[in-house]
């Protein structure tokens, strides 16, 4: 049996020893992306090994392991293996803005920085105080930024970088402010001792303390792209390496959800403060559905319009949590997540694989799609209407499932805003299946070729998605304890 | 293996297989006839008094009680029936295109796939996903193979139903929900069981969502501008497949889920307004209809129009109404799809629908000119043909249902008015029939050839469907009966 937090452990040993070997390493360096791919499949399945948490070996306030952090440990492992195969694709691109006197230089740190970013990660998903959760996110944060600035000569990348850098920073300024606020009411970081004081205070200070999970929310909001702190996704999302983009869509997202609602747990459970958080949260689904659906209809840009998805799809998870009093809603959002993990990856392995050849990702540059490379047009479609949730795919069961939580925790307003939404979304998913299929490919426009690897990895992506849009019980099964 | 599971693969496999390269219209038509042949087995293995019947059952999400089941009693099995013989006239009809051939047909088989699954489903949830899966097609066949502004239609009609699903999918969820936690199901006889000893009490909302989410699906009024540009657009056998058995979809949803759930006293004071919109189905569209100068956006609102009567027979919730509106179901779906069939024949020769460019055809295809009078004259209800069964019946259910009152209570009211929808009907069928093929023989329609063989034998055998049930009604009627009428 192995100890839970050897799964960290062996992650950042990982990364450090892959920073090393590529010092070293004079041949193809793709070997230290392979290596990692191939290591981090095996902490997976150290993961289906775990001891249960020795009692009194750490304080359980700075890392628990119940069934969501497990789940999201898996969870955000995945996805970093999918982001390191997704690099090996996008290192030709990549080097062209990495200029340097010895070959390959810079693609070293490009695979390794994402198994630092995962260490963080898996942190986070377990982290029960604020000290830790701060820590953690400043790991994540920190990799992320260096890595969507990392293509140095690509004035996208820059400025997104820029951007990242000062909008996180500020919003890391909002996390710690409010962590102040809240331990100076309750005395506490731990989330298990701010429940224990929360009851207890006196409704004067009561103000003081949901100011306090306000600023705390910002910081959060920002993480999961939540309306009105989304302003950073769409450049940065464009501008970021399309792994990196990948990567933040998904995995970043899913710890920042994670992290809220382990922080929303203390304060729910108190009458005095749950009718005020969810009003809080209701506006914010509400207004973050909306604007995300409405700025992606007009997008004309892949990339850009992928970004406005992840806001709209933080929407519907946000309705989840507003709908939190629903037992269903957390597995509402842990299979929200995990079908979104898995449409995504696949929408932007199409991109990089298309990109990469033509040389653009506007939503014009899939014109033809369909006839110049069938398979990857049927992989991009099947992901596009999983993303607006047509039925016999995973993205429809999510929707199904937060609907269907809404719905029992008496949302009816922003259920009669998702299908509203929703229409929208079909009508933005929809002009990509249009490109692909009704337009002429340009004169210009070649075929694309795809490695033997590479329709594989689709052709598993699109099995996961119907399947588990038929027969969803092995990933609820996972779920059945958060 | 399960007759109706393979009548759900079926048409899915031969999607695959046209995709992965196998000759496309030979492979279609060889499903399309082998799924019309096992939806005969199962008419003839059928047993009229039995329930549900080739019943299967797989557990999908058993946290919600979704379970993948399927099953048909007699008005399933009339919907299979029309669903399978549709797409065999259509896919023998369709014109393969110039180009993405393989991707046209696998998109009606898919239409096909999508209408049968929905029907033969006893699980509310599948029957809801199964539907979806018509979606994408009916969207890339308007987009890529349709004509006029065939781009704005394809968006209208998918953005549309996309919106109308989300509410029906809201009210089926609000169903679930008002089901006792322990007795939650998606099963339609399991529901229908609850209702009736008192388990399964709805709110009021409920109903109306219900009711506007597949009145949307269904084209109520005023919900039904998607659809007559989208069929007005679509290439002949995507009309065919959506007008004729894919928006029954919505309507046999009401027969399912609304009739034998909601008791009078929750659907009663809405009575007054969906007999409104009824009528704005039956009178505004009607006169719509009428003012209409192209004659395939003049079928796709007469299409639009004859669900009034059919909202207008569930409505009145009595056994004649309720036969009435199934009768109907079926054989607007077969007359309709006669109609577009014949309509596309037409635009493939004249490439124009238009009015004021047609006239004198009868002269030059006198056989066509038959058939599409049948058609005609069975869409507006001629005695002879199931339609008019149909609408008689529902013209009595109208008339016997509501409350008794001193003079006439709203039901008779709202019947007596729809009747006058008849002579519209027969002002613009007739009005059309005369510009299209009598009057003088135009210059430049002189060399039109005459129907193609295949084309007679698909519309004359919806032609003979029609008779059949037209001249007996109860063959029909006896099998639905049990099924839409609840001991």
């Amino acid at each position: 049996m192995i100890v839970p937090y050897a799964l960290e452990i062996s992650v950042v040993c990982v990364g450090i020893f892959l920073l090393m070997v590529d010092a070293f390493l004079k041949t193809d360096k793709t070997t230290i992306a392979w290596t990692g791919v191939v290591v981090l499949l095996a902490i997976f399945g150290m993961t289906f090994f775990l001891s249960p948490m020795p009692v009194g070996a750490i304080p359980s306030s700075f890392y628990v392991l119940d069934p969501a952090a497990l789940f999201f440990k898996r969870f955000l492992l995945l996805a970093t293996v999918l982001t390191l195969i997704l690099s090996i694709d996008y290192s030709p691109v990549y080097l062209k803005f990495v200029p340097s006197a010895a070959p390959q230089a810079g693609l070293g740190e490009f695979f390794t920085l994402p198994i630092f970013a995962c260490a963080g990660m898996m942190w986070m998903v377990s982290a029960n105080d604020f000290i830790m959760i701060f820590v953690a996110l400043e790991l994540v944060t920190i990799s992320f930024y260096v890595l969507v600035a990392s293509m140095r000569k690509n004035q996208g990348s820059l400025e997104a970088g820029v951007k990242y850098l000062i909008l996180g920073a500020l919003s890391t300024g909002f996390l710690v402010y409010g962590i102040t606020w809240i331990y100076g009411i309750t005395g506490f970081t731990a989330l298990d001792g701010i429940s224990s004081v929360l009851p207890r205070v006196p409704e004067q200070y009561q103000p003081s303390v949901l100011f306090g999970l306000g600023l705390v929310l910002v910081a959060l909001g920002f993480k999961v792209a939540a309306v009105p702190f989304q302003f950073w996704v769409p450049d940065v999302y464009q501008g970021a390496p399309t792994p990196v983009t990948a990567y933040l869509s998904v995995a970043s997202k899913a710890a920042g959800f994670v992290v809220l609602l382990r922080v929303l747990d203390p304060f729910l459970s108190v009458a005095a403060f749950q009718g005020k958080v969810f009003g809080i949260l209701t506006i914010l689904a509400a207004v973050t559905l909306i604007l995300g659906n409405l700025a992606a209809m007009s997008q004309q840009n892949l990339k850009r319009l992928l970004a406005y998805s992840s806001i709209a799809h933080a929407g519907y998870l946000l309705v989840a949590v507003a709908s939190l009093s629903a037992p269903g809603a957390k597995v509402a959002i842990g299979f929200y997540l995990g079908g979104y993990l898995v449409m995504t990856f696949l929408a932007f392995l199409v991109l990089l694989n298309v990109a990469k050849v033509s040389g653009g990702d506007d939503i014009r540059d899939f014109n033809g799609l369909g006839k110049r490379s069938p398979v990857l047009a049927l992989g991009l479609l099947i992901a596009m209407l999983s993303l607006a949730g047509l039925p016999f795919t995973i993205g429809f069961l999510g929707k199904f499932f937060i609907f269907e939580a809404a719905l029992a925790s008496g949302q009816y307003v922003l259920v009669v805003l998702g299908a509203i939404t929703v229409a929208c979304g079909f009508y933005y998913y929809l002009k990509v299946v249009m490109a692909m299929y009704w337009q002429p490919a340009a004169p210009s426009a070649t075929n694309i070729q795809v490695s033997p690897f590479g329709h594989f990895l689709i052709g598993l992506l699109v099995l996961a998605i119907i399947l588990f849009g038929i027969f969803p019980q092995p990933l609820l099964g996972a779920l059945t304890h958060l | 293996m399960n007759l109706l599971l393979a009548s759900i693969l079926i048409p899915v496999l031969a999607a695959i297989l046209v995709i992965a390269g196998f000759n496309a219209r030979r492979t279609a038509i060889f499903a399309a006839a082998l799924n019309f042949l096992l939806t005969l087995v199962i008419v003839g293995q059928f047993k009229q008094d039995g329930g549900y019947q080739f019943l299967l059952s797989v557990p999908a999400v058993p946290a919600l009680g979704i379970k993948f089941s399927l099953g048909v009693d007699g008005l399933g099995v009339a919907m299979l029936f029309l669903s399978t013989a549709v797409t065999l006239a259509a896919i023998a009809i369709a014109r393969p295109p110039k180009a993405n051939v393989s991707w046209f047909y696998a998109s009606l088989l898919f239409i096909s796939a999508g209408a049968v699954g929905a029907f033969v489903s006893v699980d509310a949830f599948f029957y809801y996903m199964f539907h979806e899966l018509a979606l994408v097609p009916t969207f890339l066949l308007i987009g890529i193979w349709g004509s006029g502004d065939r781009q704005t239609a394809a968006w209208k009609i998918t953005v549309y139903l996309a919106f109308g699903s989300f509410v029906l999918l809201v009210g089926l969820i609000g169903l679930y929900l008002s089901l006792p936690v322990g007795s939650r199901t998606w099963d339609f006889r399991e529901l229908a069981q609850l209702a009736r000893i008192g388990t399964l009490a709805p709110a009021p909302w409920v109903y109306l969502t219900l009711f506007f989410g597949f009145g949307i699906l269904v084209s109520l009024f005023p919900f039904h501008t998607w659809a007559p540009q989208a069929y007005a657009s679509a290439p002949a056998p995507a009309a065919m497949l959506h007008a004729g058995v894919l928006k029954k979809f919505g309507l046999y949803g009401l027969l399912r889920l609304v009739t034998p759930i909601f008791p009078p006293a929750i659907t009663e004071p809405f009575n007054n307004l969906l007999l409104v919109l009824l009528l704005g189905n039956i009178l505004y569209v009607g006169l719509v209809t009428i003012s209409q100068r192209k004659l395939d956006l003049m079928l796709g609102y007469s299409s639009v129009m004859h669900m009034g009567y059919i909202f207008l027979g569930i409505l009145s919730w009595t056994t004649i109404g309720l036969a009435g509106a199934t009768l109907m179901l079926v054989a607007h779906g077969l007359s309709i799809a006669a109609l577009f069939a014949l309509s596309g024949e037409l635009r493939e020769r004249t490439g124009t629908l238009k009015f004021s460019e047609l006239g004198g055809l009868a002269r030059t295809m006198p056989k066509f000119g038959l058939l599409f009078g049948f058609a005609a004259m069975a869409s507006v209800g001629l005695p002879g043909f199931a339609n008019f069964a149909g609408e008689l019946m529902v013209f009595f259910g109208g008339f016997s249902a509501g409350k008794p009152v001193v003079g006439l209570n709203n039901f008779q009211i709202a019947t007596a008015i729809a009747v006058w929808g008849v002579v519209i009907s027969a002002v613009y069928m007739l009005r059309a029939y005369r510009r299209v093929f009598f009057g003088p023989p135009l210059e430049r329609w002189k060399d039109l050839p005459e129907i193609s063989t295949l084309a007679k034998v698909c519309v004359v055998g919806l032609l003979v469907l029609l008779l059949i049930f037209g001249f007996a009604p109860q063959l029909l009627v006896n099998f639905v009966l049990p099924a839409i009428v609840q001991p």
